[in-house]
């Protein structure tokens, strides 16, 4: 069980400032953590490894300082990492992105199950996970709570849906996406963490991937972002008045009127 | 300026590593693992996972070296926590003790690697109800019989009663040699014959087992046997040099989390119209009670430091590490509880439970009475000269 697990570094903060020119967020002078979602991939991947052998490798697209997320996830059992890298990808959305990390799963070539986080805290689109599976041409299967069995070239799961939960079975390799119900992520260990301090990280570039140029950065984004803020809040509220039937009456009443019953 | 403690790599990360368990999952449950006497499976097997049963392991066995250091400040940062849970840690390394010091290599081969990856616990067992500060009027009995020795009697107080797997316990095979026909042994859970008591119900650690350890014609065979029949006692003096300065860390991370919880108490509540931090008579109690965590701190990494560098004979200063850094984590957490007033008298904070863990350092692996015993027969031996 090859499992190769796709992460982002974040601004670790919840105070996530905009450059209003570029509309795109300031990350000068704001910490990176690994974007937490992609923590329960992680800790996914390794359990997978630890049920049926095999071995973790975490891909990740940004810049050199990258590899210090890297570091984290060798910690708490990732095997290695592979980080890529090049200005050229500089302003890529998330179409581009998924055809980047695509094309360096291609390369990696040899695994049976791709994980990602179920969206991004900064972006938050949740795009790119089933961006890669349609690059690769294999199976999606999105907020993945628990894996039941993976055997005879199937995965068996169960996965979170608005109205409860759906067992699946897809075949592998296919491409999943997690949700925080599936674990609970391990606190670094001292072997793994004597590990990371010696760990030295693949580095690709646009040119090793083979990589077209009009696909990635910002060439290679459709995606245009005109405006970026924070939505308004706004509540209205209604006393209702008279005894507990004649507000039930009324309420009934205003309810109708706004068919949500 | 920060206090340099002048840690090295694997220190430093063992520190963290502990700090981060304690942050993120000891705090959140101690006060429910409290009141509910219940013991943390979850966060053993989080402190396991993390390696940190490793580090009181030697190396040819699966562990990180077994210094002493190393394994104090794991301790210091868990007991930080809760010394509910860190006792489970440290009742373990004081279990292995005896195998560490006097145990041959199948012994370690058989049990060490197990218990480095924190699968199984360990224990130790000497207290009967006879025989507590009093360790040499122990009266349990193994009685040779072919190639095995019987084992009758009862242990008393025996911290990972019940939840270890692995318990080395100091019995008579002499009981006319008195102290000098004690010997240790190793016994297995599930071997036919031993049992547990009653689990008993405490003031304080109270998401620790503590457990009486029942043996009724409990058979084991000869290899069992740490050491040689007669030298049992000598390992329980020397297991007890070695754990010792664990109870101290116990003392200085509780004393240091007591000291915490105090100051950012204090900066909040306001009385007067100001911060009772802004009281003189606030700011000194809490300007000694840093002072006394940091006095007690150096003396157990000073002790330390010695044990490691391979000074053969430390009980002197374990005893007085242990001595100093418990009776200051009382100290600390009363004041602690006094810096809150009503509020730290209430279970809703955690410093009346810090207070009621505290009393239990001066009292087990020797009450601090018998601690001074065992320092005013060295200061007058050594006729109080220091080189």
């Amino acid at each position: 069980m090859n499992v190769v697990v796709c992460i982002k570094q974040v601004p670790g903060t919840t105070e996530v400032k905009i450059n209003n020119e570029t509309n795109t967020l300031v990350r000068e002078g704001v910490e990176s953590i690994i974007n937490p979602f992609d923590t329960y991939a992680v800790e996914e991947g390794v359990r997978l490894k630890e049920r049926f052998g095999g071995k973790v490798t975490i891909l990740t697209m940004g810049p050199p300082q990258a590899d210090v997320a890297l570091k984290d996830c060798i910690e708490v059992g990732a095997d290695e990492g592979i980080l890529v890298s090049d200005r050229a990808f500089a302003g890529s959305d998330t179409l581009a992105t998924s055809y980047v990390l695509s094309k360096a799963i291609e390369k990696i070539g040899d695994y049976d199950l791709v994980i990602s986080g179920k969206q991004t805290m900064d972006g938050d689109t949740g795009q790119v996970g089933p961006g890669i599976a349609q690059r690769l041409g294999i199976p999606f299967v999105a907020y993945v709570s628990r894996v039941d069995d993976i055997s005879d070239g199937k995965m068996k799961a169960e996965r979170m849906v608005d109205e409860g939960h759906e067992i699946v079975e897809a075949p592998v390799p296919c491409v999943m996406s997690v949700s925080k119900e599936i674990n609970v992520p391990r606190l670094p260990s001292l072997r793994g963490k004597m590990k990371a301090k010696s760990a030295q990280f693949t580095v690709w570039s646009a040119a090793d991937l083979g990589i077209e140029e009009n696909k990635v950065g910002v060439a290679g984004s459709p995606t245009f972002v005109m405006q970026i803020f924070s939505p308004k809040r706004e509540r209205q509220s209604e006393m209702l008045e008279g005894d507990s039937a004649k507000q039930v009456s009324a309420l009934y009443d205003k309810l109708s009127e706004m068919k949500v019953i | 300026m920060d206090l340099e403690y002048f840690l090295d790599e694997q220190q430093k990360m063992i520190k963290e590593i502990a700090r981060n368990i304690t942050e993120e999952r000891i705090k959140p449950a101690r006060a429910e693992l409290d009141e509910k006497e219940e013991f943390p499976r979850e966060i053993i097997k989080e402190i396991a996972q993390a390696d940190l049963f490793r580090v009181f392991i030697p190396e040819e066995y699966e562990g990180f070296g077994a210094k002493c250091l190393d394994s104090c400040l794991a301790i210091e940062e868990l007991s930080r926590g809760c010394c509910g849970i860190s006792i489970t840690y440290a009742a373990s390394m004081l279990g292995t003790l005896p195998m560490i010091l006097f145990g041959n290599d199948e012994q370690k081969q058989k049990y060490f690697p197990k218990i480095a990856s924190g699968e199984h616990l360990a224990a130790f067992g000497l207290t009967e109800s006879g025989a507590g500060s009093d360790a040499g009027a122990i009266k349990m009995l193994a009685t040779r019989d072919g190639d095995d020795y019987v084992i009758n009697g009862t242990k008393q107080f025996i911290s990972n009663g019940g939840e270890a797997e692995i318990y080395t316990i100091i019995v008579l095979t002499n009981p006319q040699k008195g102290v000098r026909g004690a010997s240790a042994f190793v016994v297995e859970k599930d071997t036919p014959g031993f049992t547990f008591g009653k689990k008993e119900k405490k003031m304080g650690i109270r998401a620790s087992a503590t457990s009486e350890l029942v043996y009724h014609n409990c058979r084991v065979p000869k290899e069992n046997l740490i050491g040689k029949e007669g030298t049992g006692f000598i390992a329980t003096l020397k297991t007890l040099d070695g754990s010792r300065p664990g109870v101290a860390a116990q003392g200085v991370g509780l004393g240091q989390g007591a000291l915490e919880e105090a100051v950012a108490y204090a900066r909040q509540r306001v009385q007067f119209g100001q911060p009772v931090s802004s009281f003189q008579a606030v700011q000194h109690m809490i300007a000694d009670m840093a002072t006394q965590v940091e006095a007690a701190r150096l003396l157990l990494y000073g002790c330390a430091r010695t044990i490691d560098a391979g000074a053969t004979n430390y009980t002197e200063e374990g005893a007085m590490a242990k001595l100093f850094a418990t009776d200051m984590a009382m100290k600390v957490t009363t004041d602690a509880v006094q810096v809150f007033g009503g509020a730290g008298y209430c279970r809703d904070y955690p410093v009346e439970k810090m207070m009621r863990d505290a009393k239990i350092l001066q009292i087990y692996e020797g009450t601090n009475q018998v601690i001074r015993n065992d320092i005013i027969s060295h200061v007058y031996k050594r006729k109080a000269m220091r080189p």
